[in-house]
């Protein structure tokens, strides 16, 4: 914890000072997780009449649910499908538009807007694109003979999850590509040039090491990305189906809190999400600390 | 340009205008669907070339909506998300540079408590805690309201710790030399820090707007009468209206508009946006 050498005496202000953050923070963060894992011990009637204590219970039915076990198996598809697609394209899109001097501005503008749009507003362009009745992208697979249907088929719907939360993450990493290329040394580049290393060698035995820290990064930011972050693009078009087969962890929190009214198991979710999140904060926070030096 | 490679430059330039072409055409089609009417969506395949009826469509949703269906005017859902989206902006970054200040600038107490305390909010998205926070928030009988729609949002751990990250490569000097001038805590952070944390706030500010008017399952909770909603999780319900009868043109329409104020702000202050970007997350 670093402060300045020379500080402020004074007694009172510093709280003041912090008071609203902290009242913010317990009031809605701290105290609804707090609930959160209470009530994952607990079970509650439908009616809210009643609670009973039940151990780890909700843990162990969590086990061996099946819904809970098939949207674990679609998050562990999902997530790492987004974060291959999104980072995969940022890292080719950046590679390309360094090599490029003149118009890199405009790709760039052209690139990067996507991260503004919302989530939801992504997922309902793509699903209108690949609506199966009057869809353009349905329509041209008809032509080489596949029959696309994301209300029925499985695959299908998973694809289109994918594409649509994909779409707006591929800008977000492509500009932290390009700033770890920019970043660079160019006289280790001309070194390696005069070595008489080809811009392809270049890039794979120079450019691609050194991005490895940022790729690190974007892996990470890009899983919690599409493991929470999502939520709106699969409320907006499949709604978790067809059968279950887009139904992510975060979605199903959400299904069992507020629909299915199974506070208990949803509290047991919310917890399992947390301890998720908080291991891949702390993955990030460790490595921020190890490549920032103040 | 260490070598000349132009089948390498002209590689690039494809990659790059079919990155373009790809990121954009959900877009573009999304665009030319809100310029038709509605039965021109009957002959099976969505238009690609512009219609006649973008006028009447723009103007109708921002006045009407869909009033036969009960979905409210976009010009109210836009203002809606457009006070959110201010609010959550201003609110984050008033209550994170405040405590940075205090964690920076302060020897107290409790300081690393309070301190790891903001920071664990970065670890509990709203979408994990949904419940509980909800019910937080009903209890406190903020439901179908601005503050209820706002203040749960602006906590804040990396406004929090860019502005802290930032106030210690601040020179000492600085505050020696205010404090030997006669200057108080208060009279420093006004006159001193604010003014050279313009930038950072400005940065911040783009990442906070698009943000808050990006929310789409917090409004979508805690609003129950048309009036509080936002047009993020408005077009949820134009779309789940319009599945029932084609009204695909209005749907679109809602989608440019939502899309628009968010991506205007990106592109014309992008300069900003990259670097509150590259600040915030590293």
């Amino acid at each position: 914890m670093q402060t300045k050498r020379t500080v402020f005496g004074n007694r009172l202000l510093p709280y003041a000072l912090l008071l609203p953050q902290l009242a913010v923070t317990v009031v809605f963060f701290l105290w609804p997780a707090a609930q959160a894992i209470l009530q994952s011990f607990q079970r509650e009637d439908a009616f809210g009449l009643s609670t009973a204590w039940v151990g780890l219970t909700n843990y162990t039915d969590l086990l061996q649910d099946p819904s809970y076990l098939n949207a674990l198996k679609v998050t562990a598809i999902f997530a790492p499908a987004v974060t291959l697609l999104s980072v995969g394209l940022g890292l080719v899109f950046a590679a390309s538009l360094d090599r490029l001097v003149r118009g890199s501005r405009v790709y760039a503008t052209l690139l990067v807007w996507p991260y503004a749009v919302a989530p939801a507003v992504g997922g309902i362009m793509w699903w209108f694109l690949f609506n199966p009745t009057i869809g353009l992208l349905p329509y041209l697979l008809a032509m080489v003979g596949y029959h696309w249907d994301h209300a029925l088929q499985p695959t299908d719907a998973m694809i289109l999850v994918v594409i649509a939360a994909s779409w707006k993450q591929v800008s977000y990493n492509f500009l932290f590509f390009m700033a770890g290329l920019q970043a660079i040394p160019k006289s280790m580049i001309e070194a390696a040039a005069i070595d008489g290393a080809g811009p392809v060698k270049r890039f794979f035995t120079i450019s691609l090491p050194l991005l490895s820290p940022t790729t690190f990064f974007l892996a990470v930011i890009n899983l919690v990305y599409a493991m929470f972050d999502t939520f709106p693009v699969i409320h907006a078009t499949t709604g978790g189906n067809p059968a279950q087969s887009t139904n992510i962890l975060v979605y199903k929190v959400f299904v069992d809190g507020f629909i299915g009214l199974n506070l208990g198991s949803s509290a047991a979710q919310s917890v399992v999400l947390m301890i998720i999140v908080v291991a891949l904060t702390v993955i990030q926070f460790k490595w921020v600390e190890r490549k920032v030096t103040y | 340009m260490i070598d000349r490679h132009p089948w390498l430059d002209a590689l690039a330039h494809v990659v790059l205008i079919v990155g373009v072409l790809v990121v954009a055409f959900p877009v573009y089609v999304a665009v030319i669907a809100s310029t038709h009417g509605p039965n021109d969506f009957m002959s099976g395949l969505i238009p690609l070339l512009p219609g006649r009826e973008m006028f009447a469509n723009y103007r109708s949703m921002l006045t009407d909506g869909l009033s036969s269906s009960g979905a409210p005017p976009l010009l109210g859902m836009l203002w809606n998300s457009l006070v959110m989206a201010l609010s959550i902006a201003f609110g984050k970054i008033i209550i994170s540079i405040l405590s940075a200040y205090a964690i920076v600038y302060f020897r107290f107490p409790f300081r690393a408590v309070a301190f790891w305390m903001i920071f664990i909010t970065l670890m509990l998205p709203v979408e994990v805690r949904i419940v509980p926070t909800f019910k937080v928030v009903a209890d406190l009988g903020l439901l179908d309201s601005y503050a209820g729609l706002t203040v749960p949002l602006i906590a804040s751990a990396t406004a929090t710790f860019l502005f802290r990250q930032f106030f210690l490569t601040v020179p000492e000097e600085l505050m020696e030399a205010a404090r030997i001038d006669g200057a108080g805590p208060l009279k420093f952070f006004r006159d001193v820090l604010l003014p050279l944390s313009r930038t950072n706030i400005a940065a911040l500010f783009v990442i906070l707007f698009i943000y808050g008017w990006n929310q789409y399952l917090w409004p979508m909770m805690i609003t129950t009468t048309s009036s509080h909603y936002t047009i993020v999780m408005g077009i949820k319900r134009m779309s789940d209206v319009a599945d029932a009868l084609p009204q695909w043109n209005v749907v679109m329409t809602t989608v440019v508009l939502a899309m628009l104020p968010p991506v205007i702000v990106v592109v014309g202050m992008q300069r900003l946006f990259v670097k509150g970007l590259i600040e915030t997350e590293k």
